[in-house]
């Protein structure tokens, strides 16, 4: 598969990895530009079919992050969020969507330097996966 | 806490004795009504009626090969607010599982609900059953008992006689019994049945044993909860001890049958499904009617996003997916539908196969959806329907759990 650039939505939490992306922004921090966030008050309210809809419109990849366990502005969103996350991970890979695909983090405000990382590393990964083709191919 | 009685039937009939037991419930006033499966005086349609007139059981077929719908939905609708006076519920298996299910999503309440659980032997989709339940006296009979007249005409219950439809409940249990299967005229029970490996009623007060026995001699009352035991009390029903081996071996037998199937239909589902590609041909003669959707007992949502304007999409909508793929397969969302449907109801299938039966082109849901639920449950080592007591998985959460969603992090 010839070199793409892929397209990476992650669902953050406004309290925790929103924050961090803005902190790597402004230390300067070099990531790649593959990920297009979509702030969320919580990750307790990202519904599986955002996540669902964002794979069969041709994302190459979904990022879930939110706050460190016991973090929870909301308390335990980001446990809810775990348990959807879990569930996507049994269905989805049934129908042939790789499991790396779908990624989940505990990024708190403080961690820019662990923000830049995740996105460096999952850009990569994703990388090699190579494209999902659903963007330009007819769904049902 | 279990304890076994028995119903004596008469002339062979275990539907007709099976009514006298459900009359004497309403006759002695233990419960209030029978929900239970009533053969209209129409069409040999078979529905959940709620009977309160003893007389009018003279139509009840607790026992007939269909399942029109899961009446699990039914009995919300009747216990959405706790009943203040008891009822009795003559189910299925799979409906009992369902109701489990929706009392835990707190839309039912089992208080004043006396679960009545019948062995399921399987029933027919609506189309089969309507044809076989309509050329009822044609089928050979094995074995008919010469008091029973000669079945003619309207299949009105009071037409005196055996109505049709009667006919080939009995017909239907009577080849079982001799062996001979349940294929009738061309026709087999459902694939969802063939596959169920809960034949027996979890969860049931009463449960009405058939497997084991002779039912064209005696139906088994089995009391499984405190307040089956006082109603059985009530009726005066005799208990003996007799040894349900025989009953344990017949149902072993069966369940180990159903697991062979399911398990292949698993195998065969899961390569049938394996990529998106595989998949969209799958669900190739969906056309969104959301009929799946509709008949699914455990699909909790008052209201479904599907049928909301967030699916009314702008006109000019449309036209931007389509210059982007080339051409866009119109209703659009199909497999984004049935994913999302996965996702919200696959904790809690029960694999009781409406969402087939109810499908107007065929499209073999049900297998998909147990594959799918079978795999969701495991992992949340959940079982549908199997307890009260335990929580749906996506109600509940732990501190530390599933850390390798987060890549081990938790």
């Amino acid at each position: 598969m010839a070199d793409y650039e892929p397209a990476i939505i992650a669902f953050v939490c406004n309290w925790c990895t929103y924050t961090a992306a803005d902190l790597a922004g402004t230390s300067r921090l070099v990531q790649p530009p593959n990920v297009r966030m979509i702030r969320m008050m919580c990750t307790g309210m990202v519904d599986p079919k955002y996540i669902i809809k964002a794979l069969l419109e041709g994302a190459d990849a979904v990022l879930v992050s939110g706050c460190h366990p016991g973090d929870c502005h909301y308390i335990n969103g980001n446990l809810k969020a775990r348990r959807r996350m879990k569930l996507l991970k049994e269905i989805l890979p049934k129908f042939g969507f790789d499991e790396r695909r779908l990624k989940m983090t505990w990024i708190g405000a403080s961690e820019g330097i662990d923000f830049a990382e995740t996105v460096r590393q999952m850009t990569a990964e994703v990388k090699a996966l190579g494209q999902n083709d659903l963007r330009t191919r007819m769904v049902l | 806490m279990s304890k076994t009685g028995k119903i004596t039937v008469k002339d062979r009939d275990p539907v007709s004795s099976l009514q006298d037991f459900l009359k004497l419930l309403l006759e002695k006033g233990t419960v209030e009504a029978v929900l239970v499966q009533q053969r209209l005086p129409v069409n040999n349609a078979v529905m959940p009626a709620l009977v309160t007139d003893p007389e009018k059981l003279g139509g009840a077929d607790p026992l007939a090969p269909a399942f029109p719908l899961n009446a699990a939905r039914m009995l919300s609708r009747l216990t959405r607010k706790p009943l203040d006076t008891p009822i009795a519920a003559v189910m299925r298996p799979c409906e009992i599982r369902a109701f489990v299910e929706l009392v835990k999503l707190k839309q039912g309440s089992a208080g004043n609900v006396i679960l009545i659980g019948v062995d399921c032997l399987g029933a027919y989709g609506n189309t089969d059953y309507a044809r076989i339940a309509a050329s009822s006296p044609a089928v050979p009979c094995s074995n008919p008992p010469e008091n029973r007249p000669a079945a003619e005409g309207s299949g009105h219950v009071d037409s005196g006689g055996t109505p049709p439809g009667v006919e080939s409940t009995l017909t239907f249990h009577r080849n079982i019994l001799s062996g001979k299967g349940t294929v009738v005229d061309g026709a087999d029970i459902s694939p969802a049945c063939k596959s169920c490996e809960h034949p027996v009623a979890l969860n049931a007060d009463i449960t009405i044993g058939l497997l084991g026995t002779n039912i064209e001699e005696s139906l088994l009352l089995i009391s499984n909860t405190e307040k089956g035991g006082v109603v059985l009390g009530e009726l005066g029903i005799k208990e003996d001890d007799e040894p349900l081996d025989s009953r344990q071996r017949a149902v072993e037998a069966l369940v180990s049958e159903r697991l062979a199937y399911r398990d292949r239909m698993f195998e065969r589902t899961s390569a049938a499904v394996s990529d998106i590609e595989k998949l969209m041909s799958y669900l190739g003669n969906c056309v969104n009617c959301y009929n799946c959707r509709v008949a699914c007992p455990v699909c909790y949502c008052r209201e479904c996003v599907f049928t909301t304007d967030v699916f009314d999409h702008e006109p000019a909508q449309y036209l931007r997916w389509a210059k982007r793929k080339g051409a866009l397969k119109m209703p659009t969302d199909t497999v984004f539908y049935h994913l999302t449907r996965m996702a919200h109801m696959s904790a809690a299938c029960i694999g009781c196969g409406q969402c087939s039966n109810a499908c107007p082109n065929g499209v073999p849901v049900m297998e998909l959806f147990r594959t799918v639920a079978h795999g969701v449950q495991r992992a949340f080592g959940y079982s549908a329907g199997a307890s009260f007591d335990e929580a749906p998985p996506l109600s509940v959460f732990h501190e530390k759990e599933f850390s390798e969603v987060t890549g081990g992090h938790d």
